[in-house]
């Protein structure tokens, strides 16, 4: 059951007087003295949460959620005298109330505001923070002394109950309010949240929870989130208060003189006319999706920043340090402009931002939505924000979001069953902490959502993995990590089974990162010593630099001196010219949803007026030299170009599924006898080369594309490639480190005497051949559908063009094949075709040795 | 026995060292067709065991899967001899501890052939209940064949370096950049002084021959690898390769 409350432009005092105001004393009187009027969905909160609800809250930024959030807290706390006025001497009250949100700078943040309203209330409510950036000192005193209200992250939490004290630590948690929930879900990291919040209710029964959220697909998937579910199956949902409204964001596509690439994803082109946008207002955040194209567009704005404007760069990468002064900054409104990655993509209340810009085209509606709304944080009035594309393409996906109203629609993925290698750290967790029954255990994780339908059985083959690695050859008995006792319980086996635990505990792994430190150039064989920490790059990244290699982090130009002990070293380096780490495009492909409208407008030349002229054109000019695909047909082009023959087709599925389709497609052709040496894959288009000219086996019927592009080769093919692909490898990797298989990489370290590591990869090889139906292989199957190759998408485009495969054989490239032309060359090469390149080199070798 | 009919093999790699004739395999093996004699180095088996009593519970399969390659190698070249190259087992208790159904299986491979096995850091006794000869060296002619690369760099000493030498050790792999891609392959790597071998176990990986581990050790205007692939091998030279 939900009320839905709609917010109009006056706080309707009528409605505030409707619902029992629950409000007592001092905080009626802050509002009166802030001259606000609570809102109804506030009250609505609190009314609920005092009849003992748990509640689920959907609200657009501005719409004070945070204070709807904590108000059932604070009016808890000041109103228990027990906990006011602690007689000195008695036992401490252990914390009333959990927050958790997913950035260590939110949590951060809210400690700033809540901090502001409690001290005018002059409440006795004690706030802290603890994160990872938290000091070892401070965390033990909040052990020793805990605070009313606690703010935190998911890993500190998976931490908390790993504890022997655990149970004694929330012997007097009420309340549990999640922030920004929408986001916290959706992943791994939410999931093993999931698992941690059926920990704290079974310390704590009547336990209510609190979601703040955006607006959300499926709201009915937070709501079971947030609660309990039957031990029959039985779905339980908590309460939802939704608030509509505010007003409609004034969204445009940045009008240019100039000329707008074919290619490439930097925008390197509107920058000066982004910059004139930025003199115009009073604080610009510009975002953009990757963090070497939040470096680029730093380093492009400082170019040509003549005025001298206060602009700054915050992403994850950079040091603390670096980014508490970023946001102090944003605080006091003391900045032009700020380049972002997702860091800030959350509702960070910072500042009087008036104007939103988005580099790159929008990739996901949820994620537009949230990052616009950053701008104008009041409700009533409407946020305005710039879209940048960045290439000629994008331009065609920026309009198709604004036709299509695209804000209103919600794309927001599902959340999906809990993982199993979450479910192994957890379980892990579970015997660090104390003794575990297995019976109790499993009904605890089966009352969380993720892992409501969890069989018995796998439960079983965790607890098996989590023991001894669950191999199928019990040769590991006498070194498992956890033992049934005599009285039925589950222990550790010793000591240094839960220290090796909580060095890794909580986090859901990234890519492998290296600390990055300043030093002085040394040239040949110089010492390097440490100096400032820049940040953390990706250790794939780093691994492929020489010394001398000059890249842009942290704002400046950076030269690769080394890496040494984990640690990667580099000097300023004076020039400008940079090799920027190569991101294939942005990180999330082209979304469904916006994939069928550039689709819809291509196949509809009367839309094509509204796109600028320089994308007119060259749609017309397709449109004479080749064709434009109608809305459900897959066009296929074939040309020569330079003795190499190519076959560009267009499915407008996203980067992931035409990777996957580009695999599958190059095994096909080279059984068909074609020879393909590579292909390489955007978000519209996927280009596949090669020796032999398609064109004419297409004509002379001796390859067809119906057969190409059946179904079919998402059985046995994908199942052989998915075996043996990279891809998979990187997955596996992934769930290992998750499940506590192998511990996070220390590169220097392996090639110390003792030789105590295996690579990952090595791992999955032995794995796969000995025992496929492992645990961990399950899991990684698993990832791999749900997210890494977007098969199912892949899936329904092929049933899609079943019967409207168009083929076009040209004399040249045509215009719509230009932007994806340019790509080759750029962008690396996949999978297979990694025995190609050996062999080309090989052959190099022989020519040469041949002359 | 039939030699394998190297020859006409095109998946394979040829090796001219020190004026003899060697081939060498993907999965790692070096065949000596005058000797008959296959040579293989740094098997480390149980290492899995070893790691999951140092708590990481790898997959036990290693064992398994290096005897397996170490079959279709004898399978594939059809030896009389095979020398191991020392770390075979990659503790000193391995041998000891090897699971029945593994001794069996390495029993029967040793059976009726001229088996040695080279001592290695990893396990510097013989090998306890297996048949074969130990020795720390073994000298054929112009080779000499131990597990440790012998004095590097080092003029005018007694124990100076003799060339000709096969050795393991050093896991040696390679990296070529080509297209923007990064490719890190185990590999042979040899100048015509001396020759390594790649690590043919199962979980052992491989250190880039720009190491400083390798200083001194190649003449790098000689010096050429031979990469794995998946089921051929490719020769280059070290002048295409990377750090």
């Amino acid at each position: 059951m939900h009320r839905v409350l709609t917010v109009s432009k006056q706080d309707n005092p009528q409605a505030a007087a409707m619902i029992k105001p629950q409000l007592p004393e001092p905080f009626s009187q802050w509002f009166v003295q802030k001259g606000w009027a609570p809102r109804p969905h506030q009250l609505e909160l609190l009314h609920e949460a005092q009849s003992g609800q748990s509640i689920l809250l959907i609200a657009p930024t501005g719409a004070g959620k945070t204070l709807a959030g904590f108000l059932p807290s604070l009016t808890a706390i000041s109103q228990n005298q027990a906990r006011c006025e602690r007689k000195p001497g008695s036992a401490k009250q252990g914390i009333h109330t959990l927050y958790i949100s997913p950035l260590k700078a939110l949590a951060v943040d809210i400690e700033r505001n809540l901090g502001l309203p409690v001290r005018e209330m002059n409440l006795s409510v004690n706030i802290e923070t603890r994160t990872g950036d938290t000091p070892t000192h401070k965390r033990q005193r909040q052990k020793l002394n805990p605070p009313d209200i606690l703010l935190t992250t998911p890993e500190q939490l998976s931490l908390l109950i790993a504890a022997k004290d655990a149970e004694r630590f929330f012997e007097d948690l009420d309340y549990v309010i999640f922030d920004e929930l929408h986001s916290l879900v959706t992943s791994k990291r939410g999931q093993l949240l999931c698992l941690a919040l059926a920990r704290l209710r079974r310390f704590r029964p009547q336990l209510q929870t609190i979601g703040l959220s955006a607006t959300v697909a499926q709201p009915d998937e937070l709501r079971q989130w947030l609660v309990g579910q039957g031990p029959y199956g039985e779905v339980k949902l908590s309460r939802l208060i939704k608030v509509e409204g505010g007003a409609r964001p004034q969204i445009t596509i940045l009008k240019t003189r100039e000329h707008v690439p074919w290619s490439g994803h930097s925008a390197r082109y509107a920058m000066g006319d982004v910059y004139q946008a930025i003199k115009q207002h009073q604080t610009t955040l510009l975002f953009v999706n990757t963090r070497s194209q939040a470096e680029l567009l730093f380093k492009e704005l400082w170019k040509a920043n003549e005025d001298n404007l206060p602009i700054a760069l915050h992403h994850g990468s950079l040091d603390v340090s670096q980014r508490r002064k970023v946001e102090q900054a944003m605080a006091n409104n003391a900045l032009a402009a700020i380049v972002a990655t997702s860091t800030l993509d959350l509702g960070i209340d910072w500042g009087d931002v008036d104007l939103v810009v988005h580099i790159g085209a929008p990739k996901g509606a949820s994620r537009l939505a949230q990052r616009i709304g950053r701008s104008n944080h009041r409700m009533d009035e409407p946020s305005k924000a710039i879209l940048v594309p960045a290439n000629r393409f994008e331009i065609l996906e920026c309009q198709a979001a604004l036709d299509a109203n695209y804000l209103g629609h919600q794309d927001t993925p599902p959340i999906g069953k809990g993982s199993l290698d979450v479910l192994a750290q957890h379980v892990l967790g579970s015997a660090c902490g104390a003794p575990f029954f297995e019976d109790v255990l499993y009904d605890e994780i089966v009352s969380a959502a993720p892992y409501a339908g969890l069989p018995r059985k796998q439960f079983e083959r965790v607890l098996d993995f989590v023991a001894t690695g669950g191999y199928a050859l019990k040769t590991y008995e006498q070194y498992a990590k956890i033992r049934k006792t005599d009285d039925g319980s589950w222990r550790i086996a010793n000591g240094r089974v839960a220290q090796q635990y909580r060095l890794n505990a909580g986090t859901i792994i990234e890519a492998p990162m290296l600390q990055v430190r300043l030093t002085r150039h040394r040239g040949k064989g110089g010492n390097v010593r440490g100096g400032p920490v820049l940040g953390k790059i990706e250790e794939g990244f780093l691994e492929s630099l020489t010394a001398g290699d000059t890249f842009l982090f942290s704002g400046r130009t950076l030269r690769f001196e080394g890496i040494r002990e984990n640690i990667c070293y580099v000097s300023n380096a004076n020039d400008t010219t940079a090799k920027i780490p190569s991101y294939v495009g942005g990180k999330f492909p082209l979304s469904t949803f916006l994939a069928e409208q550039v689709r819809a407008m291509l196949a509809d030349s009367s839309t094509w007026q509204k796109l600028p002229q320089q994308v007119g054109e060259w749609l017309n000019i397709q449109k004479t030299s080749s064709i434009l695909p109608g809305r459900d047909e897959l066009l296929v082009e074939t040309f020569p170009r330079d003795n190499i023959f190519y076959m560009i087709v267009y499915p407008f599925e996203g980067r992931l599924a035409h990777q996957t389709l580009g695999m599958l497609l190059t095994r096909r052709l080279e059984r068909a006898g074609t020879k393909p040496l590579g292909f390489v894959a955007t978000d519209y288009a996927l280009a596949i080369w090669g020796l032999r000219d398609l064109g004419q086996l297409l004509k002379a019927g001796q390859l067809s594309l119906t057969d190409l592009f059946d179904e079919d080769m998402l059985g046995d093919d994908l199942e052989e490639w998915l075996a043996g692909s990279f891809l998979l490898k990187r997955t596996f990797r992934q769930c290992a480190t998750i499940a506590g298989l192998i511990e996070k990489r220390h590169p220097g370290k392996e090639k110390s005497g003792r030789q105590m590591t295996v690579s990952s990869d090595l791992i999955y090889d032995v794995l796969r051949s000995h025992e496929p139906d492992h645990l961990l292989l399950q899991a990684t199957r698993d990832d791999a559908a749900k997210g890494l190759l977007d098969i199912r998408r892949l899936g329904d485009m092929l049933k899609r063009i079943k019967t409207g495969i168009r083929h076009q054989d040209l004399e040249r490239i045509s215009p719509l094949a230009i932007p994806i032309m340019l790509e080759i060359g750029k962008e690396p090469i996949a999978g297979e075709a990694q025995e190609l390149l050996l062999a080309e080199a090989a052959e190099e070798l022989m020519n040469e040795t041949r002359k | 026995m039939q030699p394998a009919k190297a020859e006409t093999d095109t998946s394979c790699g040829r090796i001219l060292f020190q004026g003899e004739q060697f081939f060498c395999d993907h999965q790692g093996g070096l065949f000596w067709p005058q000797q008959n004699c296959l040579i293989v180095s740094d098997l480390h088996l149980e290492k899995g065991a070893a790691m999951a009593a140092g708590g990481s519970l790898v997959p036990p399969y290693d064992t398994g899967e290096t005897l397996n390659r170490l079959a279709r190698c004898i399978e594939r070249w059809r030896p009389e001899k095979v020398i191991c190259l020392g770390d075979s087992f990659h503790r000193d208790d391995s041998a000891s501890n090897l699971p029945l159904k593994y001794r069996v299986q390495l029993s029967e491979m040793i059976r009726g052939k001229d088996w040695l096995w080279i001592t290695g850091n990893h396990d510097p006794q013989r090998p306890a209940g297996l048949q074969g000869n130990c020795q720390q060296e073994l000298t054929i002619g112009r080779l000499t064949f131990r597990h440790e690369q012998q004095n590097t760099g080092q003029v005018d000493d007694l124990f100076a370096f003799q060339s000709g030498e096969i050795s393991g050790h050093l896991h040696p792999s390679a990296v070529i950049h080509r297209r923007t891609k990064r490719l890190r392959r185990r590999c042979f790597a040899g100048d015509d002084q001396r020759l390594i071998l790649p690590a043919f176990g199962a979980f052992t990986g491989g250190l880039n021959i720009s190491h400083p581990a390798y200083a001194g050790l190649f003449d790098q205007n000689n010096l050429r690898v031979w990469m794995l692939g998946q089921n051929q091998v490719y020769e280059l030279a070290a002048s295409q390769l990377s750090r």
